[in-house]
């Protein structure tokens, strides 16, 4: 029911957008970076089917574990937490990429009809990047829920996590469209990872070397951001007091 | 008569009194929410301001015109979120049996749930949106006539109303709906995007549905067509800018009954 019901939203989202990116294509005079007006609403719909795997939106699972002490528990466990956290998030992602990323798919097929590429290839590659850009998507989220070791409260935080990355991987205009300080600004960060370039991948509009250059890219940012996020655990971890037993 | 209406409105006052107080005891904590709530308002700006770095104009409208669009909506919306964004909440009062605990009480369980939660930090937002009005205002070649000072006053409190409304409806469906808060999103932060841009961008059926289903082209867009005294594209008529208010008056006559059916729906959490 909760699929459902935020599959429907996704919908909505992604037809308003849709039009939107239309209309801006349209004004561009049929195309726009590289995007003509397939494209652009193959890139609306793809980036709100997104939104449910790769979970850019808020996650504070963690925080909360920190805050009600909870993660004691964590930490007396002979697994990992990280890894253990990784691997529970992988298997969210897998058990909503049908139910949040079909809906969303298919209307914008039936509306619209979506710019799709006919090889094998640009899909393989695209499998394994939506599985980095979820990977990526986890550690940076684990990294901002750390804040929950130093701040009382962690609401601060993650607005402005979740409004960097809604802004910055492209899930509201392609990084494309971006004028240059901040297309520059959003490279300096792993958000594209997330949403932008497994698009590029799957459309076939990275391709070849240039498309296995950019999957590297997503593998460099994702076990640089896993790196840092061990060591602020290890540091939150040491100066945590949780009361009671 | 002014005695009996401030006794009607002392328990109120010492609710949202005491509302406001709560949240803004740690300062720093309120400051850095409010701060978070501005910064909402400056990311979806952002987008209207990425797209008009590529084109000059959208829905046949230049960027100083999207921008009044886009303050206008997001004024109306700011103050709704401020004063009824926790209807969305409804399950958890549900949930939790707080519900329950206000239908005992002698005030309307809508009048208790709304001043419950009146989220002061939201005023980061009607902030930058109202920074944003300031800036389009001047920028945009508008012949004020007497009517249109009016228009630029009522139409961000009436679509704060209709806003509201929307959020009251949602409401109201999720005394059936108890998982499906998201599904609400749709209408309530939906309609908030889609009055952020001309109703002009979407083909015929998204248009008459985002006008006269969701009333949230009567929040800034057909409000804009009369200030910059543009003509409507086809299905929206210049003079409709002038019924937003007629639009919310609507649009709460709905939300009051799908709230009284959904009250009356509810059987108690078993607390």
């Amino acid at each position: 029911m909760a699929a459902a019901a935020a599959a429907f939203t996704n919908t909505v989202f992604g037809l308003i957008r849709a039009y939107i990116t239309v209309a801006a294509i349209g004004a561009a005079g049929g195309e726009l970076a590289g995007y003509s007006a397939a494209q652009g609403v193959t890139y609306a719909f793809l980036a709100q089917a997104l939104i449910g795997p790769v979970h850019i939106f808020g996650w504070n699972e963690l925080a909360e574990r920190v805050k009600t002490g909870d993660v004691a528990v964590d930490l007396a466990r002979p697994v990992d937490p990280q890894l253990a956290f990784y691997a529970a998030d992988l298997g969210r992602a897998a058990y909503s990429l049908i139910p949040r990323g079909a809906p969303p798919m298919l209307v914008g097929a039936a509306v619209f009809g979506l710019a799709l590429p006919n090889t094998p290839l640009p899909y393989l590659f695209g499998a394994v990047s939506v599985v980095l850009a979820v990977s990526v998507s986890f550690a940076c989220r684990w990294l901002a829920n750390l804040s929950a070791f130093w701040l009382l409260d962690v609401r601060g935080v993650t607005i402005l996590y979740v409004l960097t990355a809604g802004l910055l991987s492209g899930h509201l205009l392609p990084v494309h469209w971006f004028p240059g300080w901040l297309a520059t600004l959003a490279h300096a960060t792993p958000f594209p990872s997330m949403i932008q370039t497994p698009i590029d991948v799957i459309t076939g509009r990275i391709q070849g070397t240039e498309a296995v250059t950019a999957l590297g890219i997503q593998a460099f940012w994702l076990v640089a951001m896993l790196a840092i996020g061990r060591v602020t655990f290890a540091r939150g971890a040491r100066k945590l007091v949780v009361q009671g037993g | 008569m002014a005695d009996q209406l401030a006794q009607w409105w002392r328990p109120y006052r010492e609710l949202i009194g005491s509302r406001v107080r709560s949240q803004t005891a740690y300062r720093r904590s309120f400051a850095l929410d409010v701060l978070g709530s501005a910064a909402v308002g400056v990311v979806e700006f952002a987008e209207v301001y990425i797209i008009f770095s590529n084109v000059d104009a959208l829905g046949g409208l230049d960027f100083a015109g999207v921008a009044l669009i886009f303050a206008l909506a997001n004024l109306a919306f700011s103050l709704a979120d401020l004063v009824v964004g926790h209807l969305d909440e409804l399950p958890r009062y549900l949930r939790t049996g707080t519900l329950d605990a206000f239908l005992l009480r002698p005030l309307p369980v809508l009048a208790q749930l709304v001043t419950s939660d009146i989220s002061l930090r939201r005023l980061g937002r009607t902030a930058v949106s109202m920074i944003i009005l300031a800036i389009a205002l001047p920028l945009n070649d508008i012949d004020w006539t007497a009517g249109r000072i009016v228009l630029v006053g009522v139409a961000p409190i009436a679509g704060a109303a209709i806003f509201a409304a929307l959020f009251v409806c949602a409401g109201a469906v999720l005394f059936w709906l108890i998982e499906g808060a998201q599904f609400s999103h749709a209408f309530t932060y939906g309609g908030n995007y889609a009055a952020t841009f001309p109703a002009s961008i979407f083909a015929m059926p998204m248009r008459v549905f985002f006008t006269f289903v969701i009333p949230s082209a009567f929040v800034a867009y057909l409000p804009t067509l009369v200030l910059l005294d543009l003509p409507g594209p086809p299905g929206l008529p210049q003079w409709l800018g002038w019924c937003t208010p007629l639009a919310a008056v609507g649009i709460w006559a709905i939300a009051l009954l799908s709230w009284r059916a959904g009250v009356r729906h509810y059987t108690g959490a078993g607390s």
